[in-house]
């Protein structure tokens, strides 16, 4: 078990962890996921919301099994190294807030830094300048927290606090299984589906579980996330996460390569728009909640997974953000920024600078 | 009596920010850092390995952890 610990707390193990996921969200998309889309925690999150009626955007509704999977092999992962620590209680609902923002900003860019590397990987030049947005993003976070910013210590607290957000994925992978979907129908029991568009774009279920329940397995062991990635490297220039990244990126391309899924251009990529100004900005908004939160996307679920209660909370902010990104038309589309989507990225940005600089705490 | 930094419940990057911090200004010595979650046991040890620093002890007690850093 400790060799196992060690394996993924150093290079070569994180190294592993991105090469796994790389090559299983371009493998994903050849299994019948969205171009390059074989993983998009936020996507996937918004997909979800629309499942469960959040938001009725036609085109997006889908209980992605890649989500649950991700919480649940977490938990695994955290009791079988006994790492399961139930924790709650720093500044809830600003996370739930930096969800909410997260989530705007990156339905504006159309994907969460997982498919910002994946849509590179394919080819999609747009995805540059969400990286670069990104970036942006989370070193206006690294001054914030060098100027002491931060949300307060969470407290140890009951098991079943740790419990609950595994157990309300597991009441949907039940949703899941009672409600399958029906050929051509946008409605099964209580589920929504969708007929058309990247939500009718899906790897078979059992696929998508097992994937996703690997992913958060092996993300729990390593830690593995990309705003920390870039966070560290510009902080402390420690390329320790960094590496995972980059790994992602590299096995992605070179899967894709093979499958012949590598379409380099601008124009035309799936599920991407080419507004450059916007897919920067978008990913701005993004990756600045991101580092106030202390996690990506991916990174949050598999904490919800270990009992943090505080990353749970910021995830069910992702799933609201989704809902009011495309009830309110602030989602971007392949025909650009949504009608409200440039305002919504100011009003973000407002709102994350207030949280920036108002929250500071003495803690040394 | 050596240095103490108490990083429960503190979330990342909190608890590597002011062990460097606090190491760069300590330059040599020892520093106890108590820390609750094994993600931030490992940042803290990384980081201070990259600072010449050794892990001269962990010791897990109940959901914490006890790290003793030293430097000569």
């Amino acid at each position: 078990m400790s060799s196992i610990r060690e394996f993924f707390a150093s290079r070569v193990g994180i190294i592993s962890v991105g090469a796994f996921i790389g090559v299983f969200a371009a493998l994903l998309q050849k299994w019948g996921n969205p171009g390059n889309m074989g993983i998009c925690v936020a996507c996937f999150d918004r997909d979800i919301a629309g499942a469960i009626g959040l938001h009725r955007a036609a085109v997006v509704q889908y209980l992605r099994p890649e989500i649950l999977g991700f919480v649940l092999g977490a938990m695994v992962a955290a009791f079988a190294f006994k790492e399961f620590r139930p924790r709650a209680g720093s500044a809830p609902i600003v996370r739930f807030v930096l969800g909410m923002l997260a989530m705007i900003g990156a339905l504006v860019f159309l994907g969460c830094p997982w498919r910002a590397l994946l849509r590179l990987a394919g080819g999609d030049g747009n995805a540059i300048f969400g990286l670069l947005g990104l970036v942006a993003g989370i070193w206006i976070g690294t001054l914030f927290f060098k100027r002491g910013y931060n949300l307060g210590r969470t407290q140890s607290t009951y098991a079943s606090v740790g419990w609950l957000f595994p157990l309300i994925i597991l009441g949907l992978l039940a949703l899941r299984l009672i409600f399958p979907q029906v050929p051509d129908k946008d409605l099964s029991g209580i589920l929504f589906y969708s007929v058309k568009g990247p939500g009718s774009q899906h790897a078979a279920l059992a696929v998508s579980l097992a994937v996703g329940l690997a992913v958060g397995l092996v993300a729990q062991r390593s830690r593995f996330c990309t705003m920390g990635a870039l966070r560290d490297l510009i902080l402390f220039r420690q390329i320790h996460l960094f590496s995972g990244m980059l790994a992602l990126l590299i096995a992605a391309f070179l899967t894709n390569l093979v499958l012949s899924q590598f379409k380099p251009g601008f124009a035309n990529q799936p599920v991407a728009h080419t507004m450059e100004i916007w897919n920067f900005m978008g990913m701005v908004v993004a990756g600045l909640a991101f580092a106030l939160a202390g996690g990506c996307p991916g990174r949050q679920l598999f904490m919800a997974g270990e009992g943090d209660g505080d990353a749970a909370v910021f995830v069910l902010g992702m799933i609201a953000g989704a809902a009011v990104s495309h009830n309110f038309g602030l989602a971007s589309s392949p025909q650009g920024v949504g009608p409200y989507g440039i305002t919504a990225v100011i009003v973000s940005l407002a709102v994350l600078l207030f949280i920036g600089f108002t929250m500071r705490q003495k803690t040394a | 009596m050596s240095d103490l930094i108490d990083a429960r419940g503190l979330s990342c990057p909190q608890p590597v920010l002011i062990t460097l911090e606090k190491l760069k200004s300590l330059d040599q010595g020892e520093l106890v850092v108590l820390v609750d979650t094994d993600t931030s046991k490992e940042n803290v040890i990384r980081a201070a390995s990259s600072l010449g620093w050794q892990v001269k002890d962990v010791n897990a007690a109940g959901v914490e952890y006890k790290l003793t850093l030293e430097k000569a």
